[in-house]
């Protein structure tokens, strides 16, 4: 036994002391990394539905904006979207216009200051975060359809809306995936500053292992492959997504 | 005909006066006080140089362009008056596009039943029995479940127009169908379209085929500068033409 021991050359009998200092002694990957996993998960799961929500609404409140205000007639309709056009106008630039890491903390320690629910206060944040990016991405994709689509609609006598949802907005969504699909894994791996607020989520979890052992490589690696392989996986869904949509159109 | 449409009384199908639109605050003037009348069963061709405001006054009658001021009486309603439910009445007269308008996310079937069954509230089958006839009397009955993508620019065209026949309008209003086909593809919209008004289907038809005004139509309207210049049967029109800015143009496109 002892000698199998020592055939083991230093540098690897060196690495696996630290993966099992690391991982395994009193569950250090299982109560940090695992759970933080959870919790990474959970607010990016949220958060995604709460910025697609977000971002379809102040989408078609902008593109109707940009496309029938100038002819609208004047009238109770024309104040109202104008109104709620500036508010969606406001909303981007100021989510756009800081970093999201501030946003958060200003969600946690000025906002939502009395609440205890950090996982609520960090979907909502990143939620809102994405809402405005999702809602350029969208709007861009309602744009670049056809204004003949439009009038092919609205001449069959389908309204405004209907025009939208049967129309524009299937053709709309199917032109911005990849774009969709990048602003959620750029909102997975945006999760990774909950620590600000000090939130366990998986990256924080890694922090907290390298505060108890010293050692910094192996949580930190270990955290960074997680992150790109639940990218990867992601990616190939879209990928798979992609195709069956092309495919039905051939 | 049912006993709902008979009781109404109105004296033209379509009943347009002193249209006008204006773009820039009056500076430029698409429509210049047009009026004319379109009856049931009349084929009208809009002709007339580029910018004379044929299309302006083709997409006006359904409102897809909104007229500064003047009447358009659409069965004896006013549809320029407030509180009007275009959609309503947008679902009577059917619209077919110079650059077809199809709806790409749609098989042909789809494009031809989505209206039916979403604002007539046919049952799919009905409404797909319906576009079936319809397909076979265009000849494209093995094109049902293809997709736009894969049709040719005339399959595209016959199929917007069975979209649109789709609805039972009483009135289809044509903007250019053929002018983005290519020149052997030309034919077969015309067919459909000749097929069409010898059944009596009520047509505006914006167009450069000559031919096909001066054979189907049974009304000629020549548009220059946003007025009608000239608005007769097609043999005043094209065999004795006295004026001389028609002249001129039928001189360039025949």
């Amino acid at each position: 036994m002892l000698l199998l021991y020592l055939s083991i050359p230093e540098w690897l009998r060196k690495l696996i002391a630290d993966f099992y200092n690391n991982f395994i002694a009193k569950g250090r990957f299982k109560n940090y990394i695992l759970k933080g996993l959870g919790i990474t998960l959970l607010v990016t799961f949220f958060a995604v539905l709460l910025g697609i929500v977000l971002g379809m609404i102040v989408s078609i409140i902008r593109a109707t904006h940009d496309k029938t205000y100038h002819d609208m007639t004047p009238g109770f309709l024309k104040v109202i979207l104008k109104i709620v056009n500036t508010i969606c106008v406001v909303y981007l630039t100021v989510i756009r216009g800081t970093p999201v890491v501030v946003q958060l903390m200003i969600a946690y320690f000025i906002i939502f200051a009395s609440s205890n629910n950090k996982v609520l206060v960090a979907v909502l944040a990143f939620g809102i975060n994405s809402g405005a990016y999702v809602a350029e991405i969208i709007r861009s994709g309602i744009m670049s359809i056809d204004n003949g689509q439009f009038e092919a609609g609205r001449s069959l006598g389908f309204n405004y809306i209907q025009t939208m949802a049967y129309i524009v907005l299937p053709q709309a969504f199917k032109n911005v995936l990849p774009a969709l699909a990048n602003e959620f894994i750029v909102l997975l791996k945006e999760t990774s500053v909950s620590g600000y607020v000090g939130l366990m989520d998986m990256t924080k979890g890694s922090d907290i292992i390298r505060s108890q052992t010293y050692s910094a490589f192996m949580p930190l690696i270990a955290v960074a492959l997680i992150y790109l392989v639940i990218v990867m996986l992601f990616s190939r869904v879209v990928t798979w997504l992609e195709r069956r949509f092309r495919n039905s159109e051939r | 005909m049912n006993a709902d449409d008979q009781n109404k009384t109105y004296s033209h199908l379509i009943e347009v006066n002193n249209l006008k639109k204006h773009y820039n605050r009056g500076e430029i003037k698409a429509l210049d006080g047009v009026s004319t009348t379109i009856d049931k069963g009349e084929v009208l061709a809009i002709i007339g140089p580029s910018g004379s405001g044929k299309s302006t006054f083709l997409r006006s009658l359904n409102l897809l362009e909104r007229p500064t001021s003047g009447e358009i009486l659409f069965e004896g309603i006013n549809i320029l008056s407030p509180g009007v439910d275009i959609n309503k009445l947008r679902m009577k007269m059917g619209m077919v596009f110079q650059h077809f308008n199809l709806f790409p996310h749609l098989s042909v079937l789809d494009n031809m039943t989505i209206a039916p069954v979403k604002l007539l509230n046919k049952t799919k089958e009905e409404a797909e029995v319906d576009a079936m006839e319809l397909l076979e009397k265009v000849a494209l009955l093995d094109r049902a479940y293809a997709y736009p993508s894969q049709l040719s620019g005339g399959q595209k065209q016959r199929i917007a127009i069975v979209r649109a026949l789709c609805m039972h309008p009483d009135v289809l209003l044509f903007d250019e169908p053929t002018s983005a086909l290519d020149p052997e593809m030309v034919g077969e919209v015309l067919d459909v379209m000749k097929a069409l008004a010898k059944d009596g289907m009520t047509m505006a038809v914006v167009t450069h085929e000559m031919g096909f005004a001066r054979e189907v139509a049974s009304r000629v309207m020549f548009m220059a500068d946003g007025r009608v210049i000239l608005d007769d049967t097609p043999d005043a029109v094209f065999n004795n033409p006295d004026n001389e800015r028609l002249r001129s143009f039928l001189a360039k496109v025949l």
